[in-house]
């Protein structure tokens, strides 16, 4: 190897990997998101058609608005829960460090396994939730199959599942900040108030803004949860963008659509993700 | 509150225990009257338990091996060597951090449509062969590792191969241990990438087999559903337990 040759051959694996499986895909999505094709019959060239369908069914706005929805509920959800977990946890011993693992393996588990065990627990004829509910007197709930209630009741089940994420990283967030500085404050008088106010939640700025865009992009992926608790029903109501994709294609056999919606997704997510990497270097 | 992330799966573990009865007439009784390991009898039956755990295993030591031994060559150039066009490549490397597979899957499934490669173990692994975090991950871990020890292994006549996977991978074990846990939990886990890529049960993988399980109409027999349920979930909690430490380093990307 010379010199000038050696960084590329050692990069090439890599670099083709990623050339055949990311940035060669993403060309590909662009061109097909022009034709209408149903995997049968040949590509036919549209234009933007596909795309001037998708905004004027409202098809498009749609999707994004209830993607939006689901991600802003479990944004919220999850850096509530996981700072006040991390404040709550953050001591000593083996009981407390138990309690962590716990919330935390929430996270390790397949989306599968959680879907299923929720779909379960909100059964609405036998499931946990709706016995707990008649026992106030409310009866027959039936939060998935409710336009109206499914996205945030997905949003509450993806919550459950990644907030011990959020947790873990605010823990490490809070080792940043020095004792000696809330000890001071301590000792000048400050209830645990004011010191979370004017100590902890400015020091923990950079760790909330990594915790809100990476939740934020985990939402905008969220697919597992969809498909096994309810299949983007009940009329569309939880069609979130990835199952919108997924839907077009495998279901409905059409290519185009399924390219022009993978290319306003890919615009999407490049806006979020550019927010997530300055937070990410805000961080290291 | 730690309850509710405790309780859901102890109410799992104790519903896999009850035999049907119980679910049809007393669905929210606590503790199960009769215990039984029926419904983990039934999952056994009526789906191949341990050849989709075969595939599983399989498919995710083999995107992990792969991604660290791929990961390992290109995050040392990114680290250790200064060349041109040395930002280009690591800007390539951070742009595809920021590309899901949810945005690729269409068209790599048409491709590999093309190429008669849907429902080959290839299409489960190849997609997810180069790491962009891992070869993030290693860059970041190779820069504190100080350059004289490349250049004494390049003085005795290391090849830049013999640095790379001799020298410089055992000093940044841990990095890789915390990767490859990663990178395992994630893709023994998954579920979207073996659906879109199968269209038959040739390598479909244990989530996908336990997610039909409860497509194929099983109604309200849950405790077999919670017992695939804990057959699923029991290895990645039992591996997370173990290496605790290192997973939530990984997880955590430091």
């Amino acid at each position: 190897m010379s010199a000038k040759t050696r960084p590329w051959l050692l990069l090439a694996p890599t670099l083709a990997f990623f050339f055949l499986f990311v940035f060669l895909p993403v060309g590909v999505a662009l061109y097909q998101s022009f034709f209408s094709w149903d995997l049968l019959t040949p590509p036919r060239w549209v234009g933007i058609r596909n795309y001037t369908s998708l905004i004027s069914t409202g098809a498009l706005l749609s999707v994004l608005g209830r993607t939006l929805l689901f991600a802003i509920l479990v944004v919220l959800g999850t850096t509530a829960s996981g700072l006040g977990l991390a404040l709550l946890l953050n001591r000593e011993g083996r009981f407390f460090a138990f309690v962590r693992a716990s919330i935390f393996s929430a996270y390790v588990v397949s989306w599968v396994a959680v879907s299923l065990l929720w779909l379960w627990i909100l059964d609405p004829d036998r499931g946990l939730v709706a016995k707990l509910l008649s026992l106030i007197g409310i009866t027959d709930v039936r939060l998935l199959s409710d336009p109206k209630s499914v996205v945030p009741t997905l949003a509450v089940v993806a919550v459950w599942k990644i907030t011990g994420y959020a947790m873990v990283i605010f823990l490490a967030g809070l080792q940043t900040i020095p004792t000696s500085v809330l000890e001071a404050a301590r000792l000048d008088g400050a209830n645990a108030w004011s010191r979370f106010v004017h100590i902890l939640w400015p020091m923990l700025k950079p760790t909330t803004s990594f915790v809100t865009t990476t939740s934020l992009i985990l939402a905008f992926q969220a697919f597992d949860i969809i498909r096994i608790m309810t299949q983007g029903g009940p009329a569309n109501a939880s069609k979130l963008f990835v199952y919108a994709i997924y839907e077009a294609v495998f279901l409905n056999l059409r290519v185009g659509e399924a390219s022009a919606l993978t290319v306003v997704f890919f615009v999407v997510l490049l806006v979020l993700s550019l927010g997530q990497f300055h937070a990410w270097r805000a961080k290291a | 509150m730690a309850l509710v992330w405790i309780f859901p799966y102890v109410w799992m573990t104790l519903t896999s225990l009850k035999p049907l009865p119980e679910i049809l007439h007393r669905p929210t009784a606590l503790l199960p009257s009769s215990p039984t390991v029926a419904a983990y009898r039934e999952v056994w039956g009526s789906i191949d338990v341990g050849r989709y755990l075969v595939v599983t295993l399989a498919m995710a030591l083999a995107i992990a091996a792969l991604q660290i031994a791929l990961a390992l060559p290109a995050g040392y150039a990114l680290a250790k060597l200064r060349f041109r066009g040395r930002g280009m490549a690591l800007g390539l490397v951070i742009a595809c951090l920021l590309i899901p597979t949810q945005m690729t899957f269409v068209p790599i499934f048409l491709m590999f449509a093309k190429l008669h490669l849907v429902n080959t173990f290839l299409s489960l692994v190849l997609p997810f062969g180069a790491s962009a975090l891992g070869t993030f991950m290693i860059r970041q871990a190779l820069l504190s590792v100080p350059d004289e020890i490349v250049e004494a292994a390049r003085l005795d006549g290391a090849s830049e191969l013999t640095i790379v996977y001799r020298v410089l991978a055992p000093i940044v074990r841990p990095t890789l241990v915390a990767l490859f846990l990663v990178s395992f939990v994630f893709h023994y886990n998954d579920y979207f990438w073996p659906l879109v890529m199968t269209t038959d049960d040739s390598v479909r993988t244990l989530p996908l087999g336990i997610a039909l399980l409860r497509e194929q109409g099983t109604g309200v027999r849950w405790h077999v559903i919670m017992a695939a349920n804990v057959l699923l979930s029991a290895p990645v909690l039992a591996l997370f337990s173990i290496t605790q430490r290192s997973l939530v380093r990984g997880i955590a990307g430091r």
